[in-house]
């Protein structure tokens, strides 16, 4: 049975677009099928994330509009076969997106996809909540820092609400994603704790990925980190996030965890 | 733990931690977030579980705000075939 996925956080910039190239091509490398939509309207980036801006035909709002059929938008990875993309219209205004052909949409790639990924715009306004709405699983994107968990705080309090899900009274899954993990930071007692954010939250940990080169590195020459960097630590650990949503056990590492005195000095003449 | 410690000033990740914390119990209960349903929904699931096996999709647990009252309604569909275990838990 297909899984919609939204990838979510209410704040910018947290990593939301890295995430879902990251997570869809991870999947799709484990060989499921996976559609990634982008749904920030007038914002697209995720075509540019995964390589595939030049290939942009049709889009989203093409196909809720009856201009195309949902098979002439979708844009097949040329590097994974089971990966495909829905990309978001640049130019049209934001109300574009109907409720209704959204519905539509999304019960379309429910049949033709094991996974819908939901890349969602910032905000909590009307893009961010249809992202959600259909939404079976959300992954909560949170960098250790204040305002990222008060904004994570208030889209935790809509998933319980506002979705379909919650509105039927059933679970509605949800895991915490943190990204931008800064270990040196962290080792100053300058970066929340992963303890403290998850207290705060209560949501359950899918994944810590760290701050790191190779995410801008692939997002340069258009490639999911976890296939331009498959060996990186920001790559294993989206690599290892999509087990866990998988659902298989997959033990929790915390990038950089055991540091010796070298990371310790650095980290102090960082200060 | 290293003689740099001794210099250091002090870890500013407490304080984040501590406003955090205050912050976001007033927004919560001013905004109507409580995590009253999702809380019921696991004890719920709980407490079932130890009489029959059931699926988490097969619990649905809504809340109806009202002015005057709330209605919590809680549905849980048993199929025909579940093990009943209450005699094992007595
Ligand atoms: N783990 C990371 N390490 C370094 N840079 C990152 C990381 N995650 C995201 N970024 C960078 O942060 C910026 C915002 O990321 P993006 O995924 O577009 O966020 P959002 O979709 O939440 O707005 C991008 O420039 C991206 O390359
Ligand atoms: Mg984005």
């Amino acid at each position: 049975m297909a899984k919609v996925l939204v990838v979510t956080s209410g704040k910018g910039g947290v990593g939301k677009t890295t995430s879902t190239a990251a997570l869809g091509a991870a999947l799709a490398q484990m060989g499921q099928s996976v559609v990634v939509v982008d749904f920030d309207v007038g914002l697209r980036n995720l075509d540019l994330v995964m390589g595939a801006e030049r290939r942009v035909v049709y889009d989203f709002v093409n196909v809720i509009q009856g201009e195309a059929k949902l098979a002439q938008a979708l844009i097949r990875d040329k590097r994974i076969e089971t990966l495909s993309l829905l990309p978001a219209s640049q130019t049209r205004d934001k109300d574009a997106l109907s409720e209704e052909g959204v519905a539509r949409v999304m019960d379309e790639l429910r049949e033709k996809f094991d996974w819908v990924i939901c890349d969602s715009p910032a905000g909590i306004e009307r893009g961010a909540s249809l992202a959600m709405r259909h939404a079976d699983v959300a992954v909560v994107v949170t960098n250790p820092e204040v305002s990222s968990v008060r904004d994570s705080d208030r889209i935790i309090g809509l998933l319980d609400s506002k979705t379909l899900r919650a509105e039927r009274g059933e679970r509605m899954e949800k895991h915490l994603l943190l990204t931008r993990y800064d270990r040196l930071r962290a080792e100053r007692g300058d970066m929340l704790k992963t303890e403290d954010v998850l207290e705060i939250l209560s949501i359950p940990l899918l994944g810590i990925v760290p701050e790191s080169q190779d995410v801008l590195r692939a997002s340069n020459i258009g490639q999911p980190v976890t296939v331009s960097g498959p060996d990186t630590a920001a790559g294993r650990a989206y690599a290892d996030a999509a087990r866990r949503l998988k659902g298989d056990p997959v033990p929790m590492t915390i990038p950089g965890e055991k540091t010796g005195f070298l990371g310790r000095l650095f980290g102090r003449r960082a200060a | 733990m290293t003689i740099f410690n001794l210099f250091r000033r002090k870890a500013s990740a407490p304080v984040a931690r501590e406003r955090l914390q205050v912050l976001l119990a007033h927004e919560r209960a001013s905004i109507g977030r409580t995590d009253l349903v999702a809380v019921l929904r696991e004890e719920i699931l709980a407490v079932i579980a130890k009489h029959v096996t059931l699926d988490p999709e097969h619990l649905r647990v809504r809340m109806e705000r009202g002015e005057q009252m709330s209605t919590l309604e809680v549905e849980v569909d048993i199929p025909s075939t579940a093990r009943v275990r209450l005699a094992l838990t007595g």
